[in-house]
């Protein structure tokens, strides 16, 4: 596990949220403020997207401690959860995504033997 | 500090509630009332306490929810928008879900408590939070988090129910009673006979009183009612109004006063010796003083009654259209016995009757226990008698038994218990009634004739003679023979007192004859007497003649002559 700055998480969450476009990927990670755990899961899905979805990803964090009625619309319960809104179907990970093959599977972006 | 749930009966038997500030556990199987529990609790506290309160669900959704309760007549939606109820569903489809690595349920946290601070909730119920078990995979975790979630709930203040399933051998399916423990409430559907009932249990109640039976419960169109009746003691109020029975010799029997006012009357006999003639009686005597009279029957249909009592004179017709009487009618094994208990407990709370009528109680051990039976009739007397009401029980004897035995052993509950038997003489079936016991009353000891008339029960002396108790023709026939002997000794009476004018009246003629025959002779011999007495004055004034005529003339040959006539 690569250790990540503060810095970079603060960055992201102040992003605005991606433009949909074709054969984008649009996720969104809801977490509960900078718990470890939600340092670690954005840190875990930033090296996945960039290994696999380099270029055609956005990344949404939504922290519910700032927004807490954004989790009724997704059914959020465990915290940190990635949600992949697009390509449909709408997939949820929960967890601190530290097993890779497990988020590659339930993003589907590989098959499991 | 607890925190009144506002369900009938409920907040007796726990002393006034849930426990305020910490969840309650309330479990039970499928379709035994959880959900209704908790949103009843929800309601009443919104619109009775004033304490908002947060739904979430796991099962239903909101409009599900929304549509399930409206039939219990509370208004979700309005309470929703005046922002005294949130309703919030939380769905989990594990299909959707993957799981990797740490996670914690911060989400729902996140979301109960913004839930609960969005209207200043004071209540929150979780229907059914084991529905996270099915959604979620990592039990570990879980389990942790739900003993957090427990700990954060009792740091939020809020008073909170928690529903489960229950497990095969623990109350819980994933045994929640080990994170919940303050409170437990049990709810049970039993199905005993065909019939099912609805029980509660108060399993633990941390720091209270609490009563430990199972108490059953109903669920109507005004939502849920719990009924504490073992809870009462024997510790009723007693009145020594006496009142009327409705039929004038009994009352007469009654040392002429009737029952006492919130005492418990039984009757009991064979089939057809009038027990509901009895019972119809004291109800139109208790309607015609302008008192309530609740009657139910668990054999006739009201109009049937009312028709069959018309034919002895009793008209209860007007007395329900006036709204002193009601009839409620329902088959014994229409539900068990614990509902009809409750059904009871309901009519009489809302018709506020001074007095109740069963009419007959024993139907309903074709379905039950009798133990169970004289339970329920023991509870159902001890809660008349706490109201005051007088009850008046009607109980069919068979007719093997000995006629003192009442079949549900309540004999012992009785204030004033009236036999009806029948007396079976000479071809003849008779009805005999006798009062076997009157607690605190001189009651008569014997035993009258019951006869049905066009105007209702009239109750005759029996004869009682050499040759027994006579009843029915056997009686009239004694009757006769007495009165044609009464009649025949008149006659004799008559005869020589006729026989004694008659003598007089001869002896009276005899007299008046004699004193006829005296008279004549009397005034016969007083004319004779008379004459003499002339003839003795006549001759004296000849004598005086003579002797003047003698004294001039002298001459003796003339006196002489005058002296020889």
């Amino acid at each position: 596990m690569k250790p990540v700055n503060e810095k970079s998480v603060k960055k992201t969450i102040k992003r605005n949220p991606p433009k949909t476009k074709d054969n984008k990927w649009v996720l969104r990670l809801y977490v509960a403020g900078q718990s470890p755990k939600a340092l670690t899961a954005f840190a875990n899905l930033k090296k996945i997207c960039e290994e696999q979805l380099t270029g055609k990803y956005s990344i949404e964090v939504i922290d519910l401690l700032i927004n807490p009625k954004l989790g009724n619309e997704d059914q959020i319960l465990a915290l940190p959860t990635l949600v992949r809104k697009l390509p449909v179907p709408v997939r949820k990970i929960i967890g601190d995504l530290s097993d890779t093959e497990r988020v590659l599977v339930g993003l589907n972006l590989l098959r499991v033997n | 500090m607890k925190s009144p749930t506002g369900i009938q009966g409920f907040d007796e038997i726990t002393a006034g509630g849930l426990p305020a500030g910490r969840p309650t556990l309330v479990c039970g199987s499928a379709g035994c009332g959880k959900t209704l529990f908790g949103m009843e609790f929800l309601v009443r506290g919104a619109t009775l306490y004033n304490e908002p309160g947060v739904f979430m669900s796991f099962e239903e959704t909101n409009e599900e929810l929304i549509k399930n309760v409206a039939s219990l007549g509370f208004d979700l939606e309005d309470l929703i928008e005046h922002k005294k109820i949130a309703l919030d569903h939380v769905h989990i489809e594990r299909s959707e879900i993957e799981e990797t690595g740490e996670y914690d349920l911060e989400g729902l946290f996140i979301r109960l408590g913004y839930a609960i601070d969005s209207i200043g909730a004071k209540r929150v119920v979780l229907d059914t939070i084991e529905s996270l078990f099915a959604g979620l995979p990592n039990q570990l975790i879980l389990r942790a988090e739900l003993r957090r979630l427990f700990r954060w709930l009792k740091e939020k203040g809020v008073t909170a129910i928690i529903t489960g399933e229950r497990g095969e051998e623990t109350l819980t399916r994933q045994g929640l009673e080990e994170y919940v423990s303050d409170c437990v409430i049990m709810l049970d559907h039993r199905v005993t006979e065909q019939t099912s009932t609805r029980r509660l249990r108060v399993v633990k109640y941390r720091g209270s009183l609490h009563g430990t039976n199972e108490y059953p419960f109903l669920i109507d169109e005004t939502g849920f009612s719990v009924l504490p009746v073992t809870s009462l003691g024997l510790e009723h109020i007693v009145s020594n109004e006496r009142i009327s029975s409705g039929i004038s010799e009994l009352d007469n029997m009654l040392e002429g006063k009737g029952y006492y006012r919130g005492s418990t009357i039984l009757v009991s006999g064979t089939a057809g010796v009038g027990k509901t003639s009895v019972a119809a009686h004291f109800a139109e005597a208790a309607c015609k003083r302008g008192e309530r009279v609740l009657y139910f029957c668990f054999e006739e249909s009201p109009n049937q009654l009312m028709r069959n009592m018309r034919s002895i004179g009793i008209k209860l017709e007007p007395w329900v259209h006036k709204g002193l009487l009601l009839f409620q009618a329902t088959r014994p094994t229409f539900y068990g016995l614990e509902m009809h208990l409750a059904v009871t407990h309901k009519a009489v709370d809302t018709f506020k009757p001074d007095i109740v009528i069963m009419d007959p109680i024993n139907t309903f051990i074709l379905g039950d226990k009798e133990n169970e039976v004289k339970t329920m009739l023991m509870r159902i007397v001890d809660f008349l008698k706490g109201n005051q009401i007088t009850a008046l029980f009607t109980s069919l004897t068979s007719s093997e038994s000995a006629l003192e035995s009442s079949d549900v052993g309540i004999s012992s509950l009785i204030d004033t218990w009236l036999l009806l038997r029948d007396i079976e003489l000479n071809g003849e079936r008779n009805r005999g009634m006798y009062v076997l016991k009157s607690r605190g009353m001189a009651n008569s000891n014997q035993i009258r004739e019951f006869i049905l008339t066009d105007n209702g029960v009239k109750l005759r002396e029996v004869y009682i003679g050499t040759s027994g108790v006579l009843t029915g023709s056997a009686r009239v026939a004694q009757e006769a023979y007495e009165n044609a002997g009464l009649l025949r000794r008149k006659h004799d009476i008559e005869r020589k007192k006729r026989e004694l004018e008659r003598k007089r009246k001869l002896m009276e003629t005899r007299i008046a004859a004699l004193h006829a025959d005296f008279k004549s002779e009397e005034s016969e011999a007083l004319k004779n007497i008379e004459t003499e007495q002339n003839i003795i004055k006549l001759q004296g004034k000849d004598k005086i003649k003579m002797a003047v005529s003698r004294m001039s003339v002298l001459d003796k040959r003339k006196t002489k002559n005058h002296f020889k006539l």
